[in-house]
């Protein structure tokens, strides 16, 4: 009974976690190289959303259109990194931030010109819009997908980052980056590919994302950004199957917070709905600070230690 | 403003003094002679108000170095204490329409209301000081961000209706315009909505100046500037730290009560992420760690997002030619542009960590505060 | 031929003011929409239907004097924190009358600043009562929301047999929230059960909110918020395969919505303002304007169909235009004397101001989209006593 009643969240939740997860990634990666919480990462995804809308619009078909929205948005993480990250590389941690904050109201604002800041409706993609039904619950395919993509995508990424010769590099960079240049890592390069890397699977996760969830605006990325930050620093800021679980933990958390009501209420746990679905977002960020404050490592991340 | 450096008011600070006495007049004057209707008054109103925030938020990011996001929270917080405090009774059965009135029945006079604004957003950062300041630059930046998401979500459960109206929009309160001087027949008499606003801004910006000049000030400073020294030096780091936190968060507060006043209504619903980040833009284009950086920088911001730069949101036409790329939206985007280019190529933003009477220092410029 | 006809009416009416523009003295009425955010499809919309009126009507007569109108355009970007600025550009842009907003919350926000600059201004379909309650400058063309509360509750328990109904509101909203609370109260009056939820803003996740409302057993699933919001309500809707019916305020009248539904099962029951075809005149003048004018069909979504935020648009600026003439002259504070008094029959119907500023309004339109064609079908006239 109770199990009923859970299922349709978990299944919303496990279908939203896996493209915070994709998202995530790349807050992980930047953060685990350049130290850099990337605020404009959310935003690229948003990006991403839009170019697919316009290059459908465009009259392309859909083999084109996919891959292409793919590549440029890779282009444009690594353009973002080109343009505002790598003048500052000498610069306090602080101004990188704040550079990485006007990336993001710059993004923002030029999609709200291009767009005249109306909701733009996603493309209908082909098979993984389709209605299938699991346990009694309907849903799109993509929420049955997209676990699986997430994990097939970090599996790759994960061989790419141990068994290839930039991965090593990349491990290299994240460990000690001075050491790492000393060594004749061409550090630039090292960067421009995890940006690269970052804002393809960010592409790829708002695919999924927007098939679901099919309406495009300027704010669209900011709060799966947010989140799929706080699921980077919630499975350990660096590590990529850290970030993957903490995804899948919050965007299952989040949409049961949205049914609680109903959860507690068959339970009869209480009598009259309480309107707990107000604190979905809020919850994340409880999440964010309990962890920060218990294991500030997050569940896998590598202790780090002050130098004087 | 620079008794520390010398014992009998520097040629400096008696010239800036005479330039900020002569801009009040000029305000109050402006404000009787000009039509009220004037975008001028707008844009020094919010102006103002944005000043003192900004100021507030570069006591904390600019002078000690604690990279806090949470400014939107601690001015909802302002807002919200003001306006609930101050609806006038008789009104609350229509604001508080779905809640009888709510539970809140006296209103508080309007000074006391803001201080009582700066004084609860002074005990919520206590509050969230007491865990997020244990925590590093970049951790703590987002932990404030989402207290500031949670604080948000709290004003607006519809279980606190009652004192919040959930999240509905609180409206009717005393606002600036309240301070004009009419007549019997409803006529202005003497305009003071604007310089009102200058004053409380004014005032509280100057005991920011203060703190900064006390010891207290100098213990910020050499946190912001090494941490680990500054506790070998014998600050506690825990105790300045949690101090900086509080008073930035009131005169937050009191800015955001300052915001309500401006708006008119006050809602939950527009302190956003983005809010915080308009401010700490408008720090980064004055100068970190520059009062009278934020404070230009506030007024130059504003300006521009609401006037001088309006044009280029509407068609233009310069005989018949169009002029291209006008259109909705173009004017954000000219600003963006404008920010990142301040980001990437001025880092030291306007006055970098210049003051106002350092400008009329010759050769000297950085003595006042370094 | 007709339309052919009906586009050079409206440019030999045109002419003329083109010709004498050049002497001619100009009154300026504000238009306080949003052409950005949740709610800009909307205020597209309700532009367009003031856009229409005034190129079918460009000049008025005050006192003796013919006046060029001009629109003075202000975007208050759908949010309570942009709308000062917004409507303080109308306000230094000296207009006589303000015309807006789609939205009770903007029209609230901006409500302080038209009252002290004496400007009196002309709601079009913010339908919450405390736009005009405690005020003598608000006024409004449309109903309110009790009685459109009243209407959809009696529809939903009495037609369509709910008895539990699930709504939903989007966080700070004044108008879904209001709307919502007058639902619940009919709702409950006539003996149902309500359960409501919010959702905050920016949310695009709905899966959950349709999944409580099955889970509660609810028989009607009320979400009264703005195109944006609705649009993917329904998309997701129709992939989860809901069962219930969906019913909406007079913001989910609009092309946008229509489209969403067409090619579902979803079965979708809004009330309204005006029902295409009632004035067959008005239909096809607007219909050819707009399809001779690209900006204004993109406006309105890409294709003709009218809805009824442009009437009310449309019938707003005729106010305004008699509010002007009774007036005499271009002075806000007279227009705003003036207004209580005029009376004017709109292609809405008879508009008269009661005692609070709000036309009184008897009736409203429900309506439901066709799934096959993705147009809105007339339903019934619902009569509800105010």
């Amino acid at each position: 009974m109770l199990w009923n009643t859970v299922f349709p969240y978990l299944l919303s939740g496990i279908s939203v976690g896996g493209q915070y997860a994709l998202i995530a990634i790349g807050y992980t990666m930047v953060y685990g190289i350049l130290r850099l919480i990337n605020f404009a990462h959310g935003d690229v995804f948003m990006v991403a959303g839009i170019l697919m809308v316009y290059a459908v619009a465009s009259g392309m078909p859909l083999w084109i259109t996919v891959p292409l929205v793919l590549i440029v948005t890779s282009l444009i993480g690594f353009l973002i990194e080109r343009a505002a990250y790598k003048p500052l590389r000498s610069a306090p941690r602080m101004s990188v931030m704040i550079s990485a904050i006007g990336v993001s109201y710059t993004l923002q604002n030029l999609v709200l010109y291009i767009t005249g800041g109306l909701n733009k409706t996603y493309p209908t993609i082909p098979w993984i819009s389709d209605t299938v039904e699991i346990m009694g619950a309907k849903t799109k395919l993509v929420t049955v997908v997209t676990p699986f993509l997430t994990v097939i995508l970090v599996v790759l990424l994960v061989l790419l980052i141990n068994r290839t010769k930039v991965g090593m590099a990349m491990r290299a960079v994240s460990k000690d980056f001075e050491t790492s240049q000393l060594m004749g890592i061409r550090i630039n390069s090292v960067i421009s590919v995890t940006f690269v890397i970052g804002s393809f699977l960010a592409a790829v996760g708002s695919v999924l994302y927007f098939t679901n969830y099919p309406t495009v605006i300027q704010t669209s990325g900011a709060m799966p950004g947010l989140k799929a930050f706080v699921a980077a620093v919630f499975g350990g800021i660096g590590s990529i199957p850290g970030a993957v679980i903490g995804a899948f933990i919050i965007g299952i958390m989040e949409n049961i917070i949205k049914g609680l009501d109903v959860i507690l209420f068959k339970a009869g746990i209480i009598s009259k709905p309480l309107g707990l679905a107000t604190f979905s977002d809020a919850f994340t960020f409880a999440l964010l600070i309990i962890i920060l404050l218990v294991k500030p490592t997050g569940l896998f991340g590598e202790k780090a230690t002050d130098k004087v | 403003m620079t008794k520390k450096t010398t014992r009998r008011p520097s040629r400096a600070a008696i010239l800036s003094f005479i330039i900020i006495l002569a801009i009040y007049v000029l305000v109050f004057v402006a404000e009787q002679v000009l039509p009220a209707t004037s975008m001028l008054f707008t844009v020094l109103k919010k102006g103002a108000t944005y000043a003192l925030v900004a100021v507030s938020m570069n006591l904390l990011n600019g002078f000690t170095g604690i990279f806090s996001l949470g400014q939107a929270g601690f001015m909802l917080i302002g807002a919200y204490v003001y306006a609930m405090f101050t609806i006038p009774v008789a009104d609350r059965a229509s604001v508080y329409q779905y809640f009888n009135g709510g539970i809140i029945q006296f209103t508080l006079p309007w000074f006391l209301a803001m201080i009582l604004a700066g004084l609860v957003a002074a005990l919520f950062a206590w509050l969230i000081g007491l865990p997020v300041l244990r925590l590093k630059s970049d951790y703590l930046a987002i932990a404030t961000l989402g207290f500031a998401e949670i604080i948000r979500a709290v004003f607006q459960w519809k279980e606190l209706g009652p004192v919040t109206n959930g999240s509905n929009m609180l409206r009717l309160f005393p606002n600036f315009n309240s301070f004009n001087i009419t007549d019997a027949d409803g006529h202005v008499v003497v305009y003071l909505s604007t310089i009102v606003p200058f004053l409380i801004a004014g005032i509280c910006i100057g005991l920011i100046v203060l703190l900064l000049h006390s010891g207290y000030g100098r213990a910020f400073r050499a946190i912001h500037d090494d941490e680990i020294a500054a506790e070998a030096m014998g600050i506690n780091l825990a105790h300045h730290k949690r101090m900086a936190f509080c008073i930035s968060s009131f005169f937050a507060g009191v800015g955001g009560a300052m915001l309500a006043m401006y708006q008119t209504t006050v809602q939950a619903k527009s302190f956003t992420t983005a809010m915080t980040y308009e401010i700490l833009l408008i720090v980064v284009i004055g100068g970190v760690g520059s009062i009278t950086g934020s404070v230009c920088g506030s007024f130059l911001f504003v300006a521009c997002s609401e006037w001088w730069l309006r044009f280029l949101d509407n068609e233009q036409f310069i005989g018949s030619f169009q002029v291209p790329l006008l259109r909705n939206g173009f004017r954000l985007v000219v600003f963006s542009i404008i920010i990142m280019i301040v980001v990437l190529f001025f880092r030291r933003g306007l006055f970098g960590t210049t003051e106002l009477p350092d400008l009329f220092r010759h050769g000297r410029k950085e003595s006042a505060l370094k | 031929m007709k339309k052919l006809i009906a586009l050079l009416m409206v440019l030999t009416l045109a002419l003329p003011a083109i010709a004498l523009a050049e002497d001619m003295p100009v009154v300026k009425i504000g238009v306080y929409e949003p052409a950005s955010g949740d709610s800009g499809a909307g205020g597209k919309q309700e532009t367009l239907g003031v856009q229409y009126a005034n190129v079918e009507t460009p000049t008025v007569e005050i006192g003796g004097v013919t006046y060029k109108v001009e629109l003075v355009y202000a975007d208050n970007g759908s949010s309570t924190d942009k709308a000062p600025s917004a409507a303080q550009e109308l306000v230094s842009a000296n207009v006589s009358v303000v015309l807006g907003s789609y939205g009770s919350g903007v029209s609230i926000a901006g409500s302080e600043y038209f009252k002290n600059a004496n400007i009196p201004a002309i709601g079009l379909t913010c339908t919450n009562p405390q736009v005009t309650a405690g005020n003598t400058h608000y006024f409004r063309v449309c109903f309110l929301d009790p009685f459109q509360g009243t209407v959809l509750a009696n529809y939903a328990f009495n037609t369509l047999g709910a008895r539990t109904a699930y709504c939903l509101a989007e966080l700070g909203n004044d108008y879904d929230v209001g709307l919502v609370t007058y639902f619940q109260q009919a709702f409950e009056a006539l003996g149902g059960t309500v359960i409501s939820d919010t959702f905050p803003t920016n949310n695009s996740d709905f899966t959950s909110y349709l999944t409580n409302a099955s889970m509660y057993g609810a028989e009607v699933f009320f979400c009264p918020v703005s195109i944006a919001y609705s649009t993917q309500i329904l998309q997701q809707a129709s992939s989860q395969g809901v069962t219930f019916p969906i019913l909406g305020g007079d913001t989910l009248d609009s092309n946008v919505v229509a489209n969403a539904a067409k090619g579902t099962e979803l079965k979708v029951v809004i009330d309204t303002f005006y029902q295409e075809g009632a004035n067959p005149d008005f239909d096809e003048g607007f219909k050819s304007w707009l399809n001779s004018d690209a900006t204004a069909l993109a406006n309105n979504g890409g294709n003709d169909m009218i809805s009824a935020v442009s009437v009310m648009g449309y019938d707003g600026y005729y106010v305004a235009l008699e509010a002007l003439k009774a007036a005499g002259t271009t002075d806000s504070a007279a227009v705003m004397a003036a207004l209580p008094g005029v009376v004017y029959t709109g292609v809405s119907g008879e508009i008269k101001f009661d005692e609070n500023g709000d036309a009184v309004r008897t009736s409203a339109f429900v309506k439901t989209v066709d799934n096959a064609t993705g147009e809105w079908l007339f339903v019934t006239e619902q009569q509800v006593a105010q």
